[in-house]
This record gives structure tokens, sequence and C-alpha cells, in this order.
């Protein structure tokens, strides 16, 4: 018999070593670069002698104390209302409708980027927003706009308001994947025949189970909420402005030192969403040594009821304002005159698309360029250190808290040092920078997604293809990429729209050079007009819909003539 | 046509430290033997351990060997060991044609013509540009030992391959499937916890 000399593929087995350095290189040398300034190191500036100055100035900035509180405290107090309504809905809702609509909700949700969302709410909830108007003047008689200071507050509350909302799609989705690996019917069927009430039933079986697999991700809303840039500036309060929004400022400073300032600011920061991260954790411990209490008390009926009305009304609270938020986006956008206690614009127009449309087309190409090529480049790593995990076994490079690690490290703080570090090298910012700087927060979001199909993925599929004499590469190519064809793309869609919704890295690494939607949309934040803010925002929420939906819809195409690839798998 | 035997020498499956299953015996052309056992006896990966799919977490020991080729040590795509399972695992994505067109050796001369006269010869004439979900469960059968027999396998792994069928159904695939193994003279090793199985199948029979 003729025998092929068996190929080896020297490249396959480096994708996940390629993956982890991808991943977690970038903030490992950000955090590095960043120390340097911190303590007076830049030589780029002529500061050349190490020092504490840097801190005493940050420690001698006005209102410093109350950035950092507000940082904390949208740390900790938005993750724990997400997280509550999060579980409370689960346990009250198994099985009903409601939890049935809300699944179906949830992808399209967390489609619209987090700026987009901020801005919607601020339509919907100012004193002259949609809600006032929807309830003026037949319910508070108000015919002007009240003098009341509900967006930019000084507490952050709308600011956190608008964290949850964006927070709770997001807990959700990553509770709904991990749900089906613990046969909650069983469990709480058990717990049922044992005397508990549903709601109890599932909050003593399940809710501890599922804990452990979300707390990554929450972990990583910890981190976002602690640092959020674009939120903060958008919602957020003005003087004292959050501490990450502080940071941008001075690191924009035309005053060059200003800029050892930013980054002492950036490792405060760093520390304070580390903090946040620890007052987690004792909390965890207390809540779990009261859980234990509760279940031990043998109670098996009280509170099911009230804790079942907090599970339906907390998350669709959330849902309904993040709904309408995107509603008061699209009446914005097409509104024309608008007198106050009108509910609906007096006129529409689609005169703000017609002067908008110019500076869109710069920023959207920018955009989809940008999403694309980083959307791609993740896709095609992530698969190839799938295929090399399952050739060659697991590699530590792709071990869940290595992907985790640019979600857990605030932003500000080490895309501030990757700043420093182009600078050093003498690197160009703009789009290549802007492309890799993307694809930091778009890897670990697609490898997330798709890891969980390829490893599912039935082995006897490629075990027929080899047995029938196709080589590795032959079963990859025709067998598994095409039956993975629809999770793949649901992944290139999700990190389209993580792509999309980056602020920070395109704003820096793009030294301002490189608009796109989002960093145009925030500039706007402050004195644009609502209508151009809105068709901005919309623009910001349209790109990933299209993802999204041609991710449903490509597949549905291509296999319209084959019954078993178009069920979801 | 050139046939073969399967040399099983003193194959050894253990898993952690444990012995699960031990094999030594011949199959000649166009035999069938059968392997019957619990679960849990090790059936499965004695079948891995031949088709070259055993988990990192087993180890084997002994020797593999077709006619004068040994091949334990070739990677699974290279071994020429063909494998029926439970399910047809037809590719979902692929017509029945191509389905057929991916297992047959790129150097086959006139492809679609052999497809088209192995089809009719299984009473599915026509059949080529169907999708493989539209077809009975006894034409998906039929179509997995065609697509089986055009890669031109040198041996065939059988896995419990007739327990998903319905009664009515299971004798004349079984019927057919045997027929189509033996008049290729293959050697065939089938596993299976029916023991009607092992009856149609009228050859030697290993109880673990």
């Amino acid at each position: 018999m003729k025998r092929k000399l068996a190929k080896k593929n020297f490249v396959l087995p480096l994708a996940p070593i390629l993956l982890g350095l991808l991943v977690a290189g970038p903030v490992a040398l950000g955090l590095l670069m960043i120390l340097l300034p911190a303590f007076g190191y830049l030589p780029a500036i002529g500061q050349e002698t190490l020092s504490w100055q840097s801190w005493t100035a940050l420690f001698d900035t006005q209102g410093l104390g109350q950035s950092v509180r507000l940082s904390f405290v949208a740390g900790v107090v938005t993750p724990v209302i997400a997280l509550v309504s999060v579980i409370l809905f689960l346990a009250a809702t198994a099985g009903t409708a409601l939890d049935r609509l809300i699944r179906r909700l949830v992808s399209p949700l967390l489609a619209v980027p987090h700026a987009a969302a901020a801005f919607g709410l601020a339509f919907l909830i100012a004193p002259s927003g949609f809600l006032s108007r929807l309830i003026s003047p037949g319910l508070t008689q108000w015919q002007r706009p009240p003098d009341l200071l509900i967006i930019n507050d000084q507490l952050g509350l709308t600011m956190m308001l608008g964290l949850v909302i964006k927070e709770i799609p997001f807990l959700l989705l990553m509770a709904l994947a991990a749900l089906p690996q613990l046969d909650v019917p069983r469990r709480v069927a058990m717990a049922r025949s044992l005397g508990y009430q549903p709601v109890l039933a599932w909050l003593f079986t399940v809710a501890p189970a599922l804990y452990p697999m979300i707390r990554l991700p929450l972990f990583a809303v910890i981190a976002f909420a602690s640092a959020t840039v674009d939120v903060g500036i958008i919602l957020g309060p003005g003087l004292p402005a959050t501490l990450s929004v502080r940071i941008l400022g001075w690191f924009n400073d035309p005053d060059l030192s200003m800029r050892l300032l930013a980054a002492a600011g950036a490792l405060l920061q760093l520390m304070v969403s580390v903090l946040a991260i620890l007052t987690w954790l004792v909390l965890e411990k207390l809540i779990a040594q009261g859980w234990q209490l509760w279940q031990a008390s043998g109670n098996r009926s009280r509170f099911n009821r009230s804790l079942k009305m907090m599970g339906f009304t907390g998350l669709s609270v959330a849902t309904v304002l993040l709904l309408l938020s995107v509603i008061a986006l699209l009446i914005n956008a097409f509104a024309g005159t608008w007198r106050f206690p009108s509910a609906l614009p007096d006129a529409w127009t689609l005169r703000h698309w017609e002067t908008t449309l110019t500076s869109l087309s710069g920023p959207v190409i920018n955009t989809l360029v940008i999403s694309f090529v980083a959307t791609v480049l993740a896709v095609i790593l992530v698969l190839a250190a799938l295929e090399s995990e399952q050739r060659h076994g697991r590699s530590r490079f792709t071990s869940l808290w290595l992907l985790y690690v640019p979600l857990l490290v605030p932003q500000v703080a080490f895309v501030f040092g990757l700043l420093v570090f182009t600078e050093f090298m003498h690197w160009q910012p703009g789009l290549v920078l802007v492309i890799l700087g993307h694809s930091v927060f778009v890897v670990p979001y697609v490898f997330l997604t798709l890891s969980a199909a390829y490893r599912r993925f039935d082995p006897r599929w490629a075990q027929i293809g080899l047995s029938l004499g196709a080589s590795a590469d032959r079963v990859f190519w025709h067998i598994k990429l095409p039956m993975l064809l629809t999770s793949s793309l649901t992944a290139a869609a999700i990190g389209v729209a993580v792509s999309v919704g980056q602020f920070l890295p395109t704003q820096l690494l793009g030294a301002g050079r490189v608009p796109t939607i989002t960093t145009e949309a925030v500039a706007l934040a402050s004195g644009g007009s609502r209508n151009v803010i809105a068709i901005w925002a919309l623009m910001q929420t349209l790109i990933p819909m299209v993802g999204f939906i041609l991710a449903l819809a490509i597949p549905q195409l291509i296999w319209r003539r084959r019954r078993a690839m178009r069920s979801v798998t | 046509m050139t046939t073969h035997t399967l040399d099983i020498r003193d194959l050894r499956i253990s898993l952690a430290g444990q012995t699960l299953v031990s094999v030594n015996t011949t199959i000649n052309p166009g035999e069938v033997l059968t392997v019957m056992g619990p679960s849990g006896s090790g059936k499965s990966a004695l079948l891995a351990a031949i088709a070259g799919f055993l988990g990192s977490d087993f180890t084997a020991q002994g020797e593999v060997w077709l006619g004068a080729d040994r091949i334990d040590t070739l990677p699974a795509e290279q071994r020429g060991i063909g494998l029926l399972f439970q399910d047809p695992l037809l590719f979902p994505h692929m017509s029945v044609g191509g389905n057929l067109r991916f297992a047959m050796p790129a150097e086959e001369p006139d492809k679609a013509g052999r497809i088209a006269g192995q089809l009719t010869a299984m009473n599915l004439g026509g059949y080529e540009n169907r999708d493989p979900a539209t077809l009975s469960g006894g034409q998906k059968a039929r179509v997995a030992l065609l697509r089986l027999l055009l890669s031109r396998p040198r041996a065939v792994l059988l896995d419990e391959p007739f327990s998903k069928l319905d009664a009515h159904l299971r004798q004349d695939v079984r019927a057919q499937v045997f027929a189509g193994l033996i008049a290729a003279g293959l050697p065939c090793l089938l596993v299976t916890h029916d023991a009607d199985d092992a009856a149609a199948a009228s050859g030697p029979v290993i109880q673990l």
C-alpha cells in the first residue's frame, strides 16, 4: 500500500500560545509600562528621576476622595443589583412565558453598546425626557421641564442605573449558558417533593451550583463598573467625575506633565477595582454563611411570594428601561419640533440625518473596518487554538482565568501603559494599533462563545471522517468548519459588538485620529444636540444588530436545502 | 480485490493501571467476529484502540496488523479501518452524493458514475442530490454502509450499529450490512448487546 508521509503541522500547536500571549501580554505590558511614569519616569517628556511627586500631586487634587468613592460604589453596588435581579428572576420565572420572552430578548439587548444605552437612558429619564413627557402635564402639572439634576447627578445614581441595565442582560446570558449543565428541573422537583415552594426550591438547589459558574463574568462586571469611562462621561457626575473619567482628562491634558498624574491615577484605579473585587469576596463569604443558615432553618414557604414578585419586577423593569431607551433614541433621531409636555414630537423630520450623513460616513467605515478585521483575526486564532487543543490536548495558554485577564483588569489601568509603550517604541498610533487593541477584548469573548460549541461537538463526526481516509486538515475544513458555521458566526457577531462598543482603546491607541462611531458619539456627550447624538447612538446599535441578524440569516440561506443544519444546535 | 486478515495481537487496554480488556485474535476476510459484554466492559475502548481514537487517559499495549502492515502505530486516517456507529452519522451539510464523494479516494476515476451505479444497486437510484435529513431510517443506514464501502476500507468495526433502528427495519438492514461487508471480503469486528446481532453475524463470538 502507498503510504503518504504524515504531514506534521507545525503552526497549529503555536495557536494556543499566540492566543494566550495576545490576550494577557498587552495587559502585563501595559501595567508594567504604567508603573514607571506613575513614579516619575517618563523620558518622552524629559522626566528621568524616580519620585513620589505624582502621588502627592494626585492626592492633592480636588475631590479625589469623592471620585474614588464614586468608582468604588459603582463597582460594588451595580453588580449586587444586577446579580440579585438575575438570580431572583431565574428563580421566580423558571419555565414561564416571561422567562421565554426575556430569553429571546437577551441577545439583541446585549448588542446595544454601553454608550448607546447610556444616551438612550439619558433621553428617557432626563427632566425633559420621554418618561417625564409621558406623565406630564397629566400627573405632574409640569408645563416646563422641572429643574432637577437627574443626569450627571452627584451621587452617580443615574450612572449606576445605566450600568445595571446593561449588566443584567450580560449576566443573564452567562447564567443561561451555564444552566443546562445543572439539570435544573430535577433539582427543583427533588426539593419541591421535600415540601419547598418553587422559588425557594430553586434558590436552595440551583443557585449555589450556578453561582461558581458565573463568578468570573461577575468579576468582569465589577471591574467594568468600577472603571467605566464612556458611561461615566455620559451619565456620571461632573465635578468631580469618576476616577476613570478624570484619568482620561489628565491624560489628554495639553500639559504633558499631567501624564505622570494620569499614570499614578491609573494605578490607583487598578487598586480601586481590586478593592471592589476584594469587598465582593468578603460579601460572598457572608452571604454564603447566611444562605446556609437560611437553608438549614428548614423553612419551606416563607418569602416565596415576595421573592417571586421581586424576581418578576426587577428584571422586567430593567428590560423595559433598556427597550424604552432605544425607543427614545429612535424618536429623538427623527424628531422635529417637540415642545415640552407633548409626549411625541409635534413634527417628524429626516433633516438631522441629512445633515449628519456626511460626518457619519468616515467613522462608520472606520468602525466597520476595525471590527471586521479584529473579529476575523480573533475567529481564526480561536478556531486554530481549539483545533490544536483537540489534536494535541489542552494548553495552559487557553485557561479560563488567562482569557479573562483583559476583562478583569480595568481598561484605563493598562491601555495607558500600552500607549506609553508604543510611544517608547516610536510606533505610530493609528488604525493598526487600534485593531490590535480591540482584538485584546474581542478574542476573549469569541473564545468564550466558540469554545463551548467546539468542545461539545460530537467527536464521532471527526472519527467518521478520519476513518473514511480524510486527513485531520480535511476533516477540519470539510466537516467541522461547515458544521460549526452557525456557532462561528454567532461568535463573530459578538466579537463585532464588543469591538464597536470600545471607547478607550480606540481613543488612546488611535491618538484621536481614528474616529469611530463610538468615539464620536461620546465626544458629543457634552453639548451635542439630542437629535444628532441619537443618530450616532442608533448607528452604534445598528452595526452589532446587523451582525447578529447576519449570523442568523447566513446559515439559513446556505443550508436552505439541508434541514438538519437549520435547527439550532 | 486484495483481502487481508485483521490480526489483534495481545491487545491490552488499561485505564489508571487497571486492565479493562485484553484480546488476542485473528479475523479472516469476510468474517464477522462478535464481541459481547455488559456496558463498562471496555468494548468501546477496544474499538477506539483499533481505529486510532483511544483517549489519552487510556493506555494500550500489543499490536494490530492488517495483512502484512502493522497499523496501530499509524494515525487514524491511514489505518484503513472503517466505522459504523449506532447512528448513521451522514454529514448533515452534504447531499447524499456529497457524503459518498467525500469517502472516495481522491484517485478514483469517474466518481459520479460510480456513485450513481452504487446508489441504484442499493435501491436508491437518483438520490445523489437528496438532503440526508429527508431519508428514512433504513435509507440512511444504507447510505452509511455505501459510504463506508466506497472509502475502500481494509477492515470494518461496528459499534452496536443496529440498536437504534426500529424492530421491523433491523432485520433487513442487518442482513444487508453483513451481506455487503462479507461480499467485500472485509474482516469485521462487531460490538453489541444484542444476541440476535451475534447470531446474524454467524461468526465467532467473544464474551467479555
